[in-house]
């Protein structure tokens, strides 16, 4: 099967007075043709495992392989794979039009026409020179030259940063009409959860280098409800459920939980409700993968 | 139509259901084409996958129908067919939670009986 898969990856940084685990022994696969959100609170060891991805950094222990071919240092999987990421991989005295030439000096795949179309729909001047960009901008001479690659594994470190709301919208929809016509796998990591939650099939979160949790996202916020009610009634219910976070307001306790809805055990005072990806991801990362 | 992610309904039956009811309601007529997968999901930012599940749901009522290479179009007979769904579906949506809301607010059998019948009339003054 088509697939990035990533077995027992670690990358420890060493500094002198304290090593530091990034990712400790990191596990799962990007199966082609889908769209991942990959997600995890600042620190948490997203961007390091996509710096590994596209060899820019190297893994202390563990193997990447995309489609059967290990991705390291090796020039056959060069072309099936691109990284968008935060810091800028060209000399900035490079106008954005150099970049452009240079990225199809690289990759074959490039799509010179597409990107001079896209500049153009986000009023971007390929004659700026990247250093003058403003920050939407920086962002956005990346997504256009990632989405003008014809990548089959196209990776996404924070798409939307800086951008306007205008320039956000138009690149999920971008996205999402390059993506149905020409299947490919996305990866999106983001902090802008609710942003992406309809888009995504497939959620990764990543905790403290390790992952936390992997589902489709219909799954999730199918199995995932909160609860309202008076503190005693609410601590009976939880009993033996997978409780992920506790709200308290003035006499009422909110419990967050995944799984199915005992109806039998819900009191008349009780409210349930559904819980949104982002609130779902909060309350996951500071319960930090153990049980309350 | 209108997508809310943050809706209890799951979005594949957000698209499924509001399909239906722009076909029941003659905004698509019988042998037209229905909106793409990929028109509905970058307007809405949805994945595609989610959107095309909603429409086989149709596609299993035999409501929308898929022409090869063309897209969806809605089938004949596909609004008498989305009628007997709803008249079977009534009395379950309207019937028995009227009944439950009625008992809790202690209404009696010809109370209600006596509502329906105002609002008929109203209906027919209001028609004059």
């Amino acid at each position: 099967m088509k697939a990035i898969r990533i077995n027992n990856l670690t990358k420890d940084y060493k500094r002198q007075n304290q090593p530091l685990r990034a990712l400790d022994h990191v596990s799962l696969n990007f199966e082609f043709g889908k769209i991942y959100g990959l997600l995890g609170r600042n620190g948490a060891g997203k961007s390091t495992l996509i710096n590994i991805l596209c060899n820019r950094i190297f893994a202390t222990e563990g193997t990447v392989d995309i489609d059967g071919m290990s991705a390291f240092e090796n020039p056959d999987v060069h072309e099936k794979i691109y990284c968008m990421s935060e810091g800028n991989l060209c000399p900035d005295s490079f106008s954005v039009k150099e970049v452009f030439k240079w990225t199809s000096e690289f990759y074959s795949c490039f799509d010179m026409e597409k990107a001079l179309t896209l500049s153009e729909m986000f009023g971007l001047n390929v004659r700026q020179k990247v250093k003058k960009l403003s920050t939407g901008y920086k962002s956005i001479y990346k997504i256009i030259t990632a989405l003008s690659l014809n990548v089959p594994y196209l990776i996404f470190d924070e798409p939307v940063l800086g951008l306007d709301a205008n320039h956000r919208e138009l690149f999920y929809k971008l996205l999402l009409s390059d993506y149905e016509k020409n299947p490919r796998t996305i990866v999106i990591a983001t902090h802008l959860i609710e942003e992406v939650s309809s888009l995504i099939e497939e959620i990764i979160i990543i905790d403290n280098g390790r992952v936390l949790l992997s589902d489709t996202a219909e799954h999730l916020l199918a199995k995932g409800y909160s609860i309202a009610g008076t503190p005693a009634n609410i601590d009976a219910y939880c009993k033996g459920k997978d409780v992920v976070g506790y709200d308290e307001i003035a006499g009422m306790k909110i419990a967050y939980i995944l799984g199915d809805v005992q109806e039998d055990a819900v009191t008349p005072d009780m409210h349930i409700s559904t819980i949104n990806l982002q609130k779902l991801f909060v309350k996951l990362t500071e319960r930090g993968g153990k049980p309350l | 139509m209108y997508i809310d992610p943050g809706n209890e309904k799951p979005i594949f039956l957000q698209i499924a259901e509001q399909l239906e009811d722009s076909i029941f309601t003659g905004l698509y007529s019988e042998e037209e084409k229905i909106p793409s997968t990929n028109e509905i999901s970058s307007l809405f930012h949805i994945n595609p996958h989610t959107v095309l599940k909603g429409m086989n749901l149709l596609v299993d009522d035999g409501v929308i129908y898929k022409k090869r290479g063309l897209g969806m179009y809605v089938a004949k007979g596909a609004v008498e067919k989305i009628r007997a769904k709803r008249q079977n579906l009534f009395y379950d949506q309207y019937i028995a939670t009227l009944i439950d809301e009625a008992k809790k607010l202690q209404l009696s059998k010809e109370q209600i009986v006596k509502l329906i019948e105002r609002g008929y009339d109203n209906e027919s003054n209001s028609n004059q």
